[in-house]
């Protein structure tokens, strides 16, 4: 047992609708009581998704426990089924629906569906989290639709030079981008983009976007890249051992990842290293290189994020910015040797916890100058004051932005530029602020680079005068619309020669400007 | 009135949810629900922001050695519980709040309470109540909760008025103000502002609901020797003037006194409604069942605002607690009771209802089919009991139907 305040990931199940919501044609009963349908708010809410995930809930009630639960999920099976005609099905329960055992994959199995495929997802809700959950249900997905396509034990591996002899282009699947994950959709489009350049496409993008028949023809390609390992490791790896595809893994976020990404694939494929871009193709090294930057030197930055956004953040931050990393660390356990591995280099220790008051307390203690975090860690730095930019899920919905803003390639490494930089302040300002901060001129307000703070409005003259009820109803008001309501009475008290500002004058004032 | 009964797919929250605003109202209470990490994930979710570093709220994730051995989760749970009131020494009361899993595997929170009140008598109180999904839903949270209170609260003989039900700070000060002024008193609050003051009950109260969904809490009060009113709900102007007048009347306070004291705030109240009304009149209205308030709001937005109602759906209904409600609504409306999402979705597109009121997972996706909606959670977050309130409830709704006025793209 263990106390929880507030969590980095979900449980494993909200992991599996991430899969089913990414991809299309996939329908996903889980057998669940009715509180745990909050999850779509996640994606209709967070994502601003314009439909519910494809996804039924069985919403048992204490009632059916003592009759069939096993009918009830038997029904909402048939229900989806007939209703949503997907073009393969996935069944699982969530942390309630283990205990009482219904074995929901194996009734919908035995419920005579022929050539529909039925994953049946088991998913360990006591002892897994959410990103476990979605690499296993991307995993078993992928398994259950390709097991009767495996070659032959001892079959050559296939030559990921092929392409040439084959008279075409080469090509690569993208693994890993699912909804919920950090800037995935702008991401697939920029990598999308780079293998262009180098002359190569992508065959399948999976799971986000893909149907059923697209994971069917994942083995057509002549090799996978896992862009996020969190996701897609378990199934990169299953395809390596058993279609013999072999797999990318350096993770092209900033400048350095980008390059060696790019070398790896003219390597693997057997391109013309001549194609191979330059790095100027985006502007961070010059940005960071001009003078405007030397500001940057040694700026403290802490790092807390999943391994995939950890890792590569602290490389940007030490090796493309010139920071320092004082900190780093990741609630992603499954990779936390990787994480491990990176901090180890920069001569840290990697802080691996899901215990969000732990990761405050390393981040109050490493005094930084920047974090680089989650959701969470902009909370926690916002009351410690350092600015901080969100870099990994868990998301917000300000983190899903409209604008194009990937974190991977050329241009998710400007991103990255601008969207670290900015919420420090600029370096000649911040010199100039140094100079005049004695002057009589100088308001903390102009630091509009620093943080959050925003300076506070100045009250309006008063008129009328408050009584003491009148203060005490004002009060109450949240502090965001006191201003305005305090400013309305005094205007409605002045234009009717009203002396004293009650609390009846304020609650007709308000009638009054509501019109 | 014929309801229409459906049972399938749930879309709402479980009773766990009633936390956001329960330990708002009782600062020096801490929440601990005993269940899962998807328990921790839908408060957090509700919830929708951390601003709090230690929020008075949390769960207490079972793991797997939790669930092979009951004895072990037992002390699991008592060694937890005092590492938090050892960190938190400002909590009186510790509710420990039963989920889901909880009850599956049987895990006895009422002994443990009793076990912790005797460990910490003098200290703490610990009561315990089932936020779970398989019991509860949504509101029903806060019904579960003040019901296991009602044992707790000391006998009392004395004639007084008892609000039950949480409402904002600021309203429930603006009731005992208007109280005041009609003449009705003593008056006091379940759950009141700290949680050890719990008020006196007995034959001398009589009891006044400030929400519809706490039927288990006003059986509880009744067994207590505790009158229940019945009245309308404390929604727009019309639902506050009578129910102010249900206990001005059982108080035996002249009516025209009482009248007296509330038309002028009727007449701003109406005032306030009256420029909503002329956005809302006519609008065709579809509310999806979540927090049993659907009978009170549609009173108000029909009788009040001019809309026509389409259809009122309600997760549960206590004939009991609905009656004046009911009795309020024009004949023939259509209520339904329970859920069966996709029909009841099939019943909205094919109404083409000019609003619906629904839970933050249905509202984008009805959006995007071109449908304005309004959040129900609004409903219970925000302060709009009152006639004071009753312009600004007017605008919770107004406002989807202004903005879409208000948007243009070509
Ligand atoms: S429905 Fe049950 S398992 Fe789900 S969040 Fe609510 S109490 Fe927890």
């Amino acid at each position: 047992m263990e106390l929880t305040l507030w969590t980095y990931e979900g449980p494993p199940h909200v992991g599996a609708m991430r899969i089913a919501a990414s991809m299309e044609g996939v329908h996903y009963v889980l057998h669940a009581p009715q509180g745990d349908t909050y999850a779509d708010l996640l994606f209709t809410m967070i994502e601003r998704r314009d439909r519910r995930p494809p996804v039924t809930y069985t919403t048992f009630q204490a009632r059916d426990l003592g009759g069939d639960t096993a009918e009830l999920v038997k029904r909402s099976i048939a229900e989806a089924v007939e209703r949503f005609q997907p073009q393969a099905l996935l069944v699982g329960e969530s942390c309630t629906a283990e205990l009482i055992q219904d074995q929901p994959g194996a009734l919908a199995q035995g419920m005579g569906y022929g050539d529909l495929p039925i994953v049946n997802l088991e998913l360990p809700a006591y002892s897994k989290k959410e990103n476990w959950g979605a690499g296993e249900t991307f995993y078993q997905l992928v398994r259950g639709l390709l097991k009767g396509q495996i070659p032959a034990p001892g079959s050559p591996r296939p030559d990921p030079g092929r392409w040439r002899s084959e008279g075409r282009r080469p090509r690569l699947n993208l693994l890993g981008p699912s909804l919920l994950g950090f800037r995935c959709r702008d991401d697939v489009t920029e990598v999308t983009r780079l293998l262009a350049s180098v002359g190569v496409d992508v065959a399948v993008v999976a799971p986000l976007g893909a149907t059923p028949a697209d994971l069917l023809r994942l083995p057509e390609a002549d090799a996978n890249v896992c862009l996020y390992p969190e996701v897609a490791d378990a199934t990169c790896s299953w395809l390596d051992r058993q279609f013999g595809m072999a797999c990318l893994r350096t993770v092209p976020i900033g400048i350095g990842a980008t390059v060696a990404f790019l070398n790896e694939v003219v390597e693997l494929l057997g391109l013309d290293p001549a194609r191979l871009p330059q790095p100027d193709r985006s502007r961070l090294p010059w940005y960071s290189r001009s003078v405007d930057s030397t500001y940057l030197t040694g700026k403290r930055v802490f790092i807390f994020a999943d391994a995939t956004h950890a890792i590569a953040a602290a490389r940007i931050a030490s090796q493309e910015l010139g920071f320092e990393v004082v900190g780093l660390g990741s609630y992603s356990r499954e990779q936390a040797r990787a994480v491990r591995a990176a901090a180890a280099e920069l001569g840290l220790e990697a802080l691996i916890s899901d215990d969000y008051l732990a990761v405050e307390a390393a981040m109050a203690a490493a005094a930084p100058e920047l974090v680089l975090g989650t959701q969470m860690e902009r909370h926690s730095a916002k009351r410690l004051g350092v600015p901080c930019a969100v870099i990994s899920s868990p998301l917000h919905v300000q983190d899903v932005p409209a604008r194009y803003a990937p974190q991977m390639g050329w241009e998710g490494a400007n991103v990255i530029f601008d969207s670290w930089v900015h919420p420090l302040m600029m370096g000649l300002e911040e010199h100039l602020i140094g100079m005049f901060r004695h002057d009589f001129e100088f308001v903390d307000g102009h630091m509009s680079h620093r943080g959050e703070t925003a300076a506070s409005a100045p009250e309006a003259p008063v008129s009328g005068v408050w009584t003491a009820d009148g203060e005490a109803e004002l009060k109450k008001v949240p502090f965001f619309v006191r201003g305005k309501v305090r400013r309305n009475a005094e205007t409605y008290a002045n234009e009717r020669g009203i002396g004293a500002i009650t609390a009846e004058v304020m609650f007709d004032a308000k009638a009054h400007f509501s019109r | 009135m014929e309801v229409l009964k459906e049972s399938g797919q749930r879309e709402v929250f479980c009773g766990l949810t009633s936390i956001v605003w329960l330990h708002r109202r009782m600062p020096d209470a801490f929440f601990l629900v005993v269940g899962s990490r998807t328990c921790a994930h839908l408060i957090q979710s509700a919830a929708g922001v951390m601003i709090f570093a230690e929020p008075r709220f949390g769960t207490a994730i079972l793991g797997e050695r939790d669930l092979a051995g009951l004895a072990d989760a037992n002390a699991e749970l008592d060694r937890l519980v005092t590492d938090l009131l050892a960190r938190r020494p400002e909590i009186r009361t510790l509710f420990l709040v039963g989920s889901c899993p909880s009850e599956v595997i049987k895990l006895d929170l009422a002994k443990a309470a009793e076990r912790l009140n005797e460990r910490l008598v003098g200290r703490v109180r610990v009561v315990n109540y089932s936020g779970s999904g398989i019991e509860t839903t949504f509101t029903q949270g806060e019904d579960q909760a003040l019901t296991a209170l009602v044992p707790l609260l000391p006998a009392g003989d004395q004639r007084q008025l008892l609000l039950v039900g949480t409402l904002a700070d600021a309203v429930e000060d603006r009731f005992l103000t208007l109280f005041e002024r009609l003449g009705v008193g003593p008056v006091l609050s379940l759950p009141p502002r700290r949680s050890t003051e719990l008020p006196p009950v007995g034959p001398g109260t009589q009891a006044l609901l400030c929400q519809p969904f706490l039927g288990s809490t006003a059986r509880a009060l009744q067994a207590r020797g505790v009158t229940l009113l019945p009245a309308p709900y404390p929604l727009g102007v019309e639902g506050s003037r009578r129910w102010f007048e249900t206990a001005a009347a059982a108080f035996g306070i002249d009516p025209a006194h009482t009248a007296a004291v509330l038309d002028p705030l009727v007449a701003r109240g109406q005032a306030a409604v009256a420029p909503h009304r002329r956005q809302l009149e006519g609008k065709r209205l579809f509310l999806l069942p979540d927090s049993q308030m659907e009978p009170a709001l549609a009173r108000f937005l029909h009788r009040e605002c001019g809309m026509e109602l389409v259809e009122v759906g309600t997760p549960y209904l206590d004939r009991t607690l609905q009656q004046p409600e009911l009795d309020l609504l024009p004949p023939g409306t259509a209520l339904s009771e329970g859920q069966h999402l996709e029909r009841q979705l099939e019943r909205v597109r094919a109404a083409r209802p000019d609003l619906v009121v629904c839970g933050m997972g249905l509202a984008n996706p009805l959006e995007a089919e071109g449908i304005a909606t309004k959040w129900s959670i609004e409903l219970v977050f925000s302060p709009i009991h009152g006639c004071d309130q009753a312009g600004d409830l007017a605008e919770l709704f107004a406002r989807p139907l202004r903005r879409r006025a208000s948007l243009a793209f070509a």
